[in-house]
């Protein structure tokens, strides 16, 4: 079975007339580096807390279908319980952080687990290295910097080094290098370890190469769900109006002025830097 | 115009965050400001609308030094839209959120109307009118804020962080309606990580690092330097890094767009045919 699957869902916030999300039938297999993008409003946090219980449990409103995350049908399992298997970097830093310090706020999920105060503290340390906070462990989360605020997000999660982790748009307020970092870090638990990711975005230009497969929704469906390369060439994406990576749409432009470039579509600079050095070379 | 004379900043807590900051931004200006997380860019553009005041330094808001007038005068002359669209948004509904300043101001009950109903057709919201921001997605909540700022269309515009969770369009939609504000001589002045914007807008750029300006000029010049863009912690523009790995074929380094970088190519497969 998918590690996350999804059949006919469907929800409607309280008080709202229309479901944000319709009839969204989709499966994630265990390991894979799953991008999910679309339009501002389309439904994509909304998806996300179905996966981690948020909704129905803490957003109660209307849920008509059915998601399994890690073998559990999540409606049946708290919150609590689904914090096991699956992690949310939140949209807003903000809404997750609380605790008097930095290091307080990224140790607060695994000893909420029971983990043994070493490992906790072997685990913290090595994810606020990996988020670039180390040197500001002892500051409070309050009185930081947007982007220092979401390096804290980001790092209480993957200390708890969850089997899937599912980032909404967790990058927006970091500076580029340090939005690079992440990606690569993320791209890594990815491969060695076998994670499975679920990330939020909206810059492809920065994310599209990390991706096996990406979702596309729009107006809280799904439109188009699939290998990253064939979906980011069809016309179907391009009419969405995602920003499709520039060395992406470069090569579109220049395929149709007839430049010999190989045939399969680049996804980032070094791909396209090196199917040019080869036209270049040969010419 | 904003006069920013030699300003210290240090918080209650012992950080400095910004440490002798001079600089000049002149009406209709466009002016992004960029760098690493933790320079001290929203706390310098707090000092424009007399949010902070200096610990030492001085800011002159036309003429005027923010130690010596509310928030509340400056507030009228200089729009402010917050990083955190949460920090800023507290009313019952989208409508009232964006009419709220406008009556603060005293506008006409009619101009009220037309211009918040333009706001949001401005910002995709039209259909939000009634909705609580609090049920509206992050990239929403962020448009509201926005519309709240543009709808009594201020002097200068201070904008932190625009584009966060903005998808292309909306991107576009965006620097259109800033070219036009800059086109109407209104100061325009960004803070932003979104390198592909800026490449797109080519402002004027000045990059922050450690609580101090470290470079400040075209954007073109600026994002097109590997050397001065790694020390603010800054990536260059995808197109731009195609062209730094291929160095070796003699292209222009500046290349920033898509258009450009086409045209480059196929002059440089043309010489080669000849
Ligand atoms: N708490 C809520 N109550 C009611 N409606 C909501 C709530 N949160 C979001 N919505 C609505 O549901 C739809 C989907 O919102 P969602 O936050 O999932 O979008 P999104 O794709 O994540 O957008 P963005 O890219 O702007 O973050 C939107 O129309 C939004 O207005
Ligand atoms: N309210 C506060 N109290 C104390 N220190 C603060 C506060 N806000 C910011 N700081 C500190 O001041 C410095 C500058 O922060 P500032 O918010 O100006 O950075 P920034 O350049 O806007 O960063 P980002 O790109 O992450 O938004 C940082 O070291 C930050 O931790
Ligand atoms: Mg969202
Ligand atoms: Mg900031």
């Amino acid at each position: 079975m998918a590690i996350i699957e999804t059949e006919n869902l469907t929800y409607t916030y309280p008080g709202a007339t229309n479901p944000s999300i319709r009839n969204v039938s989709i499966k994630i297999e265990k390991g894979e580096f799953v991008l999910i993008t679309g339009p501002s409003g389309c439904g994509k946090t909304t998806l996300c807390r179905c996966f981690n219980g948020l909704i129905p449990h803490f957003y109660q409103g209307k849920l008509e279908g059915e998601v399994f995350v890690a073998g559990l049908k999540v409606d049946e399992h708290s919150i609590h319980e689904l914090a096991k298997h699956v992690g949310l970097v939140f949209q807003n830093p903000e809404n997750q952080l609380f605790a008097l310090s930095v290091e307080k706020d990224v140790a607060f999920g695994l000893e909420n687990l029971g983990v043994p105060r070493d490992e906790i503290r072997r685990r913290v340390d090595w994810a606020m290295k990996l988020t670039g906070i180390y040197h500001l462990k002892d500051r409070a989360p309050n009185e930081l910097s947007g982007g220092q605020q979401q390096r804290v997000a980001i790092a209480s999660v993957l200390a708890m080094k969850p089997e899937i982790i599912v980032l909404d748009e967790p990058t927006s307020f970091l500076d580029p290098l340090g939005a690079e970092n992440i990606f690569k870090v993320i791209y890594e638990l990815n491969r060695k370890f076998g994670i499975t990711i679920i990330l939020v975005e909206h810059r492809l230009d920065l994310t599209a190469k990390y991706a096996d497969h990406i979702i596309i929704m729009d107006n809280g469906e799904i439109l188009l769900d699939g290998e990253t390369r064939s979906v980011l060439n069809s016309e179907k994406a391009r009419l969405v109006g995602v920003g499709i990576p520039k060395a992406t749409r470069l090569y579109q432009i220049l395929k149709k002025d007839r430049v010999n470039l190989r045939s399969t579509i680049p996804l980032s600079s070094d791909e396209m830097a090196a199917m040019l050095e080869e036209v270049l070379k040969s010419k | 115009m904003i006069e920013v004379k030699n300003v210290y900043f240090t918080y209650p807590n012992g950080v400095e965050a910004l440490k002798g900051v001079s600089l000049t931004i002149k009406d209709g200006e466009f002016v992004a400001i960029m760098g690493q997380n933790g320079a001290g860019k929203t706390t310098l553009v707090k000092h424009f609308n007399g949010l902070l005041k200096p610990t030492k330094g001085i800011v002159l808001v036309d003429g005027v030094d923010t130690r010596k007038v509310s928030v509340a005068t400056l507030a009228r002359k200089v729009g402010f839209v917050f990083q955190n669209p949460d920090h800023q948004l507290f009313s019952e509904t989208v409508e009232d959120e964006i009419s709220f300043a406008l009556k603060n101001f005293r506008f006409e009950a009619e101009t009220i109307n037309k211009r918040v109903d333009w706001a949001l057709n401005l910002l995709g919201l039209t259909r939000y009118k009634k909705t609580s921001p609090f049920m509206l997605s992050g990239g929403e909540r962020k448009r509201v804020a926005l519309a709240s700022v543009l709808a009594w269309n201020p002097k200068i515009l201070i904008l932190d962080e625009p584009t966060i969770g903005q998808d292309y369009q909306q991107k576009e939609k965006l620097r259109h309606f800033i070219l036009q504000l800059n086109a109407q001589k209104k100061t325009v002045i960004i803070v932003t990580h979104d390198v592909e914007f800026v490449a797109e807008c080519n402002p004027r750029v000045i990059l922050m690092s450690n609580g101090e300006i470290i470079a400040d000029g075209e954007a073109r010049k600026i994002l097109t330097d590997p050397k001065i863009v790694t020390e603010a912690s800054i990536v260059p523009p995808q197109i731009t890094q195609i062209f730094i790995k291929l160095k070796n074929y003699g292209f222009p380094r500046d290349i920033l767009d898509i258009y450009e970088a086409r045209e480059a190519i196929l002059n440089s497969l043309r010489k080669g045919f000849k």
